[in-house]
């Protein structure tokens, strides 16, 4: 609840003056039924017809000006939780794009999905709701109740005296209800991602002729939503019952004293009349607080989800050059004694130490699953090393903010993310790039011949992931996405896998010539791709176990010369 | 700067829904319509809970009555009759207590209802993705499919589980007060003959403005979560390029797009309750007015009592309690509607997806291949994914049974095209496909596609843990077959060093496995299954050449006696093919075995000495 306050809090005085409105609107109301019991108690005994009628009249202007402040009072409510959800979702989303990997992969991202919609719809809800019905339904009630005491208050105090047990059964029911809606949202999670998976893979599915299995392994997450939300339902569907029936229990109540008071004359029938009125009123009341409370016991189970994210600690956070200090280098980039593990537990890589030097070239080979990416996502930092340091330009990467780093690099990664938009923006991602640049990368990764044969040229539309284009297609234009800036560092993970060797052979030579400046680090599994670096690692299980250039590799290196022949067929003699 | 990240939407192409139905009056009665046809599905249920609501608002309907005739007791001009007001007061209570206990009754029963209903809902909507032309998933945002199956979805349920109730209770209580007061006193419910049709009007004047709006809503938050999916997906190279901000701003578009058409909904929403409230407000001032005069009349003896315009001062009590019952549901009511508004725009968005059109259903008499021998042939196929844009020209093949087919060509030629005509994926737009001697539109598609062993370059995996995910080719395979499986595409040493070995989870887009060791899964599963064709669209090409090669020998085993259509990069595994097709924009330019290929020195020979380069 702090939470949503805290975002509540910019709107505080606009949520003011819709809220005065508000309560000017409902005090007239309540005030129709006082002036109904004036009338048939002082006004008919006058036998005046017009007196009754400009009573009437004057009900009736109320009823009006009740009207009014409630719609604008409404609409000021509607502005205030669009901007609240406005904001609240702005900051989720922000917040989302900047956890780390790590974090990313602990609420994995079905569940980042639903915060960002359903939950958020929950809170907007609750907060609109709560303006809208909240001051009525306070006002109401207290109001009714505070008109009560002052008609007689011996009768007023014995409604009064269910109060607590409302109070007691709001309690009871919302501790209860939290935990089971923070259950609900997580069976959501689950549900979202059997559908999202199955939209992705939806060719391997009808390959296989999956879909029955499919269907029944979405059946199981279905029939544990709804048995979660039947859960949480039930529970919060006792709520009203019990509430209307406390109230009730107060009117009878009621009824049973006032023939003793009437007959002692303590009090007299027109009083038990309007009382009655204002009773009817101050349950009607109640049922939208149960309402209003039902709702928030469902948006504090959101809102704590929502909190969980946009309070995420910052991870990898920029640490201070004492604490990590430079080296004194010529080299560019450094790896010194680098370990690093996803689980904790067994390390993925150990022991790397390379250097690159400013404009050179490192080509990285080995098995699949060596901990290739994982040194590229090291030098990128998606991750913190376990032990060691990576230096570029001499500072520990850890001392530069995340966005001078990663500002540095171009990246073309294994996970090739394409979005719906024309190639040219896919190419640009963003940034401030003309035309020129664009096409002149896209020349580089030999890209720029199948973009020109698309009738639309550079503003093809690609479809979500890309896939009205080839993969060889996709892997160029990431390509020309990393070149475009001309970076300080290129990183090239794997991105030629699907081209052909021609292709291949006429993209390494484009990058030589024209990316001279840039210092370039390919990740391959082809030698062809990297035999011409400079310096070229093979990993085996997360360590080095051959550092040099192809010729010294070759003659060295055990593993590499296999790899070598084995891409060769056999025979390949330099 | 936030230029780039916006999804293009011109003219042609549209990446979120299609063509949406417009929710006009005529379709949002078909979606009233169809939602009923849920719950009379259900009708045990249904009939259960329309029972308990009618008995739960009598009682509750009672009870005002009870406590005016116990304020007539006390009122009455002797002196307080207590003898009269002690049994209505328990019959207060009685009636009170029944009430509250049948109204939670009523609450768990249309739990259960629209719990069956949403669930029914639910398994319809993802049934029918699964039947789907693959081709609806590139063109649909896999957000705006997730909005529907959860946003639209929940809508839909918020309002049958609360609202319907709400609505029954509303109608029953309004005839009922209706009733009471007839009893009353009848000249005074001729205010009401003013009062009413107004509020109807109005009530129906509003939500026809108002409807369009939420189904604006709808749309706009399911393409901000199409959206935000993507974007999600990408998160690693938005990072890798510091383009959060870009990204954040782009978002922030869509978020306020979507708010705005929240706020416009709510908006004219808004006066919807206190105009409807006002109507009644106003109802009820008149009543005091004429009830007053009545009473007044009354009292000083010109109304007789028994009389048509005779009232006591109990009748207009228990009158405006009841026009006060009358009017509460009308007002609630009111609000209802603005709910009912999003719900039917939601129902429509779920129904739109229900009703796509499923792949063809198989024809008549279709076959069922059974026991393949593997004869592939194509003849003189044509095929563009739109009509304007051809892919492949003309395209004649025979594959005789267990003979290996290599496809080489530029990216884009149309390789994979190819693949997706022989899964029947898609059908061709001239020209024909046999297997066996069957035309591919003959066969029924499940038959078809079992026939087929495919490994794609994009690996597959669900959540699940990495048994789950490598029997998902055999369901009945036993253990030993799944580890021969693991084994043979040697992945199964990774996998038995994990701390959980084969009942690791996978998670989602998750780190904890290379591409390349994902690739190994799928080729794992891909070997559990016997069918008699094979096709390998890049299979291996994130696994590294001397894992390959390791693989290899697995595959010879797997290609032997099998019909294979191979696409790869990697000429040496191409080398061997009984038939090379060449395929340069939709056309075959070369074709043969891997000598007379590089001996013809054409396109083939080129590429093959490139490598060498």
């Amino acid at each position: 609840m702090k939470f949503i306050m805290k975002y509540l809090k910019p709107f505080y005085a606009v949520m003011a003056v819709g809220l005065s409105i508000k309560i000017l609107g409902t005090v007239v109301e309540l005030a129709l039924p006082y002036i109904l019991s004036y009338i048939l108690k002082n006004v008919v005994e006058k036998q005046e017809i017009n007196l009754i009628i400009i009573w009437g009249v004057i009900m009736i202007v109320c009823a009006f000006a009740a009207c009014f402040c409630n719609i604008t009072a409404n609409r000021m409510a509607a502005k205030v939780a669009r901007n609240f959800s406005e904001r609240i979702r702005h900051d989720l989303f922000k917040r989302t794009m900047e956890l780390s990997e790590a974090q990313t992969d602990s609420f994995t991202i079905p569940s980042l999905e639903s915060r960002i919609t359903t939950d958020t719809y929950n809170i907007h809800n609750f907060v609109s709701m709560m303006q809208r019905m909240g001051v009525r339904a306070p006002i109401l009630l207290v109001g009714g109740i505070a008109i009560t005491l002052f008609m007689d208050s011996y009768l007023a105090l014995t409604m009064i005296a269910v109060l607590p047990l409302l109070f007691v059964t709001v309690m009871f029911i919302s501790k209860k209800g939290v935990p089971l809606y923070t259950k609900v949202q997580r069976s959501v999670d689950s549900m979202i991602r059997v559908v999202r998976e199955d939209a992705q893979g939806i060719r391997v599915i009808k390959a296989l002729s999956k879909s029955e299995y499919e269907h029944r392994r979405y059946d199981k997450v279905n029939k544990a939503l709804v048995k979660d939300e039947k859960k949480a339902g039930i529970t919060m569907g006792l709520a009203n019952p019990v509430m209307t029936f406390f109230m009730n229990a107060g009117i009878v109540a009621v009824v049973a004293m006032s023939a003793s008071r009437v007959a002692n004359h303590q009090s007299d029938p027109e009083t038990v009349i309007a009382f009655m009125q204002y009773f009817t009123l101050i349950s009607m009341a109640m049922m939208s607080v149960t309402r209003i409370f039902m709702m928030y016991t469902k948006s504090s189970a959101s809102a704590k989800r929502i909190e969980q994210v946009v309070t995420a600690p910052m991870d990898l956070t920029v640490k201070s050059t004492d604490e990590f200090k430079p080296v004194k280098t010529d080299k560019h980039i450094i790896f010194d004694n680098v370990c690093f593990s996803y689980s904790g537990k067994h390390d993925d890589v150990t022991d790397i130490s390379f250097e690159v030097d400013f404009g050179g070239t490192l080509g990285i080979i080995g098995a699949t699953g060596s901990g290739k990416s994982t040194v590229i996502k090291l030098l990128m930092r998606f991750y913190d090393v376990g032990s060691g340091a990576i230096y570029i330009a001499g500072k520990d990467i850890r001392t530069y903010p995340s966005k001078q780093l990663h500002e540095m690099f171009g990246v073309a990664l294994q996970s090739d993310f394409v979005y719906s938009a024309s190639i040219e923006e896919n190419i640009r991602f963003g940034r401030n790039l003309t035309h020129e640049q664009i096409v002149n990368a896209a020349k580089i990764a030999q890209a720029d011949d199948f973009i020109r044969a698309f009738p639309e040229g550079y503003d093809h539309l690609l479809s979500q992931k890309g896939t009205n284009v080839s993969g060889g297609q996709r892997q160029r234009i990431l390509i020309a996405r990393a070149v475009a800036a001309m970076p300080e560092i290129l990183v090239l993970d794997d991105s030629s896998s699907a081209l052909d060797y021609k292709t291949d052979a006429s993209l390494r030579a484009a990058l030589a010539e024209n990316m001279k400046k840039s210092t370039v680090i390919t990740v391959a599994q082809r030698v062809s791709s990297v035999k011409s670096c400079d310096k070229i690692i093979v990993l085996d299980e997360g360590r080095i176990i051959g550092y040099g250039n192809h010729e010294q590799l070759l003659e060295n290196c055990e593993e590499y010369r296999e790899i070598s022949q084995s891409q060769m067929g056999g025979d390949f003699v330099e | 700067m936030s230029k780039g990240f916006d999804r293009s939407t011109p003219s042609g192409r549209k990446l979120q829904g299609g063509p949406e139905k417009k929710l006009d009056r005529k379709t949002a009665q078909s979606v009233i319509l169809r939602l009923g046809g849920y719950m009379t599905k259900h009708w045990p249920l249904f009939i259960a809970a329309i029972l308990l609501t009618l008995i739960s608002n009598q009682l509750s309907l009672l009870g005002p009555k009870y406590s005016g005739d116990a304020i007539d007791a006390i009122a009455a001009a002797e002196g307080v009759n207590f003898a009269a007001v002690w049994p209505n007061v328990i019959k207060m209570a009685v009636c009170y207590g029944l009430s509250a206990i049948l109204s939670y009754m009523l609450a768990v029963t249309m739990i259960h209802l629209s719990q069956k209903i949403v669930y029914t809902m639910r398994r319809q909507l993802f049934e029918k993705l699964t039947s789907l032309p693959v081709g609806y998933f590139d063109t649909h945002a896999t957000g705006d499919i997730i909005s529907r199956v959860s946003y639209d979805i929940d809508t839909v349920n918020a309002s049958l589980s609360q609202d319907i109730v709400q609505v029954m209770t509303s109608i029953y209580t309004v005839l009922g007060s209706l009733i009471f007061m007839w009893q009353i006193s009848k000249p005074l419910i001729a205010v009401f003959a003013v009062t009413v049709p107004a509020s109807i009007l109005f009530t129906r004047y509003r939500s026809k403005r108002v409807r369009p709006l939420f189904h604006k809503r709808s749309q706009k938050l399911g393409e901000l979560n199409g959206y935000a999916e993507e974007m999600l997906s990408g998160a690693k190279t938005i990072r890798a390029y510091c383009r959060e901000n870009e990204i954040g701003a782009a978002f922030d578009k869509r978020n306020t797009d979507t708010m705005d058409a929240y706020y416009n909904a709510e908006y004219y929403g808004a006066t919807l309750g206190p105009s409807v409230n006002f109507i009644n407000n106003l109802s009820i001032s008149l009543v005091t007015i004429f009830g007053g005069i009545l009473f007044m009349y009354s009292q000083s003896g010109i109304f007789k009592a028994g009389s048509l315009f005779f009232i006591t001062l109990g009748g207009v009590a228990q009158f405006v309690q009841y026009s006060r019952k009358f009017a509460g549901p009308i007002n609630e009511f009111a609000n209802i509607i603005n709910e009912f508004q999003s719900a039917f725009a939601a129902a429509q968005r779920v129904f739109n997806v229900i009703d796509e059109l499923p792949e063809s259903e198989d024809v008549k008499d279709s076959v069922v291949l059974t026991n393949t021998l593997g004869k592939v042939e194509l003849k003189n196929i044509s095929f563009g994914y739109t009509p304007s844009k051809q892919i492949l020209h003309d395209i004649s093949v025979c594959a005789q049974p267990g003979k290996t087919i290599a496809i080489v060509g530029p990216t884009g030629a149309g390789k994979t095209t190819i693949i997706n005509l022989l899964m029947r994926f898609y059908d061709p737009s001239t020209g024909e496909i046999f297997v066996d001697g069957n035309e591919n539109r003959q066969i029924t598609r499940k038959s078809l596609r079992k026939a087929y062993t495919m490994m794609l370059q994009d690996t597959w995996l669900f959540h699940g843990t990495i048994y789950e995910n490598i029997v998902y080719g055999k369901e009945d395979a036993k253990p030993e077959e799944v580890y021969a499986a693991a084994k043979a595409a040697r992945i199964s040493s990774y996998i038995e060093r994990l701390p959980d070995g084969y009942n690791t989870i996978l998670s989602d887009d998750g780190t904890n496995i290379s591409k390349g060791q994902r690739q190994l899964i799928t080729i794992a599963r891909a070997m559990l299954s016997k069918s008699t064709m094979l096709i390998l669209d890049e299979a291996t090409s994130n696994v590294d050449s001397r894992t390959e090669i390791k693989i290899q020998q697995a595959m010879a085993k797997l290609m032997e006696g099998r019909t294979c259509f191979i696409i790869a990069h990697r000429l040496s595994t191409i080398q061997n093919a009984d038939l090379i097709l060449v395929l340069q924009q939709g056309k075959i330019t070369e074709s043969g075995n891997h000598d007379q290929l590089m001996k013809k020195g054409g396109f083939y020979s080129t590429l093959y000495n490139s490598q060498f380069k």
